[in-house]
């Protein structure tokens, strides 16, 4: 493994234990949706991304249609486009390679490989695989174990956010970048209350039209 | 049902997941595109912040996360290592909703 990758995965050790108790609530929940075990690891293993995989499998539960799933998922999942254009410059080699490399970016692994202020190879590929082997490993775990375990009883859903902000905090010196975040957050909260969840990130993207400005 | 939930959510993931790195690629983007992808890490971050930490189904939801998220930022403010910003916010939420 390349030094660069094994950084990433360093990096990425101390939160994995997130991905894997939200793979397990997952996993659980996907089972009373009616997955089944492998459906569930399966989801994992493809979408990989928690908040559309959990809105899905939630619908799904309380009796919702197939129909309205996809497109709360999907709607979720579209913040992915603007973040894979961000970080589309560290990829390299066929598109091919390029395609399937491109599978590891989440969140998480998305953030902590631009998290000295330019984007990293090497840490989103080795944060994005530890990541991707325990949220489908906790998948799993879930569908066995999944109602022993309580991401909210230790505030896990807190320590996202906060990652992220930690995260965000060294652009902000920047004053075109603190003002794309002000605009950015401004606009999902104010659309939060007003659209399907998924599209106030979405439209967030637009404020970083701010970087036509000289 | 569930079967065509898997595929097409997965399906469309996949395809969005490689529409940076597959169509730009290493491409040199002209400078005006360039600026605008420079910001782009910000803004989804702050957007990230803000869904996360109050984001629910069409509502702001003001709970524990928000204590959480807010210990975290002094944390972050105090220049903290991420894994204490991420501690301090897990905790701070945990012990709130302990009472």
């Amino acid at each position: 493994m390349e030094s660069r990758t094994r950084d990433g995965v360093r990096v990425a050790l101390p939160l994995a234990i997130a991905p894997l108790l939200f793979g397990a609530s997952f996993g659980l929940l996907a089972i009373d949706a009616g997955f089944g075990a492998v459906g569930a690891v399966l989801m994992s293993a493809t979408t990989f991304a928690g908040s559309a995989q959990l809105a899905a499998a939630s619908i799904l539960e309380d009796g919702g249609g197939a129909a309205s799933a996809i497109v709360a998922a999907v709607l979720l999942n579209a913040r992915y486009v603007p973040l894979s254009l961000a970080v589309a410059s560290i990829f390299h080699g066929s598109r091919r390679r390029r395609a399937v490399e491109s599978q590891l970016i989440v969140d998480e692994s998305w953030a902590l490989a631009g998290r000295s202020g330019r984007f990293e190879y090497g840490v989103l590929i080795g944060a994005g695989l530890l990541l991707y082997v325990v949220w489908v490993g906790g998948t799993a775990l879930g569908t066995v174990i999944g109602d022993l375990l309580d991401p909210e009883a230790i505030g896990v859903d807190a320590a996202f956010p906060a990652l992220f902000l930690a995260l965000l905090a060294p652009y902000l010196r920047d004053r075109r970048a603190l003002l794309t975040a002000i605009v950015a957050g401004a606009i999902t909260l104010v659309l939060i209350p007003v659209s399907p969840p998924g599209v106030p990130i979405v439209a967030a993207s637009l404020a970083a039209l701010i970087g036509l400005r000289r | 049902m569930s079967w065509l939930v898997i595929a097409v959510v997965g399906g469309v993931t996949i395809a969005f997941k490689a529409a940076g790195p597959v169509l730009l690629g290493k491409r040199e983007l002209p400078s005006r595109v360039a600026s605008v992808v420079d910001v782009l890490a910000p803004a989804m971050l702050a957007a990230l912040v803000v869904t996360q930490t109050v984001g629910g189904d069409r509502e702001i939801e003001i709970d524990a996360r928000l204590a959480g998220v807010v210990a975290g930022g002094v944390a972050v403010w105090l220049r903290a290592p991420l894994l204490v910003v991420m501690v301090v916010a897990a905790g701070t939420a945990a012990l709130i909703r302990l009472f």
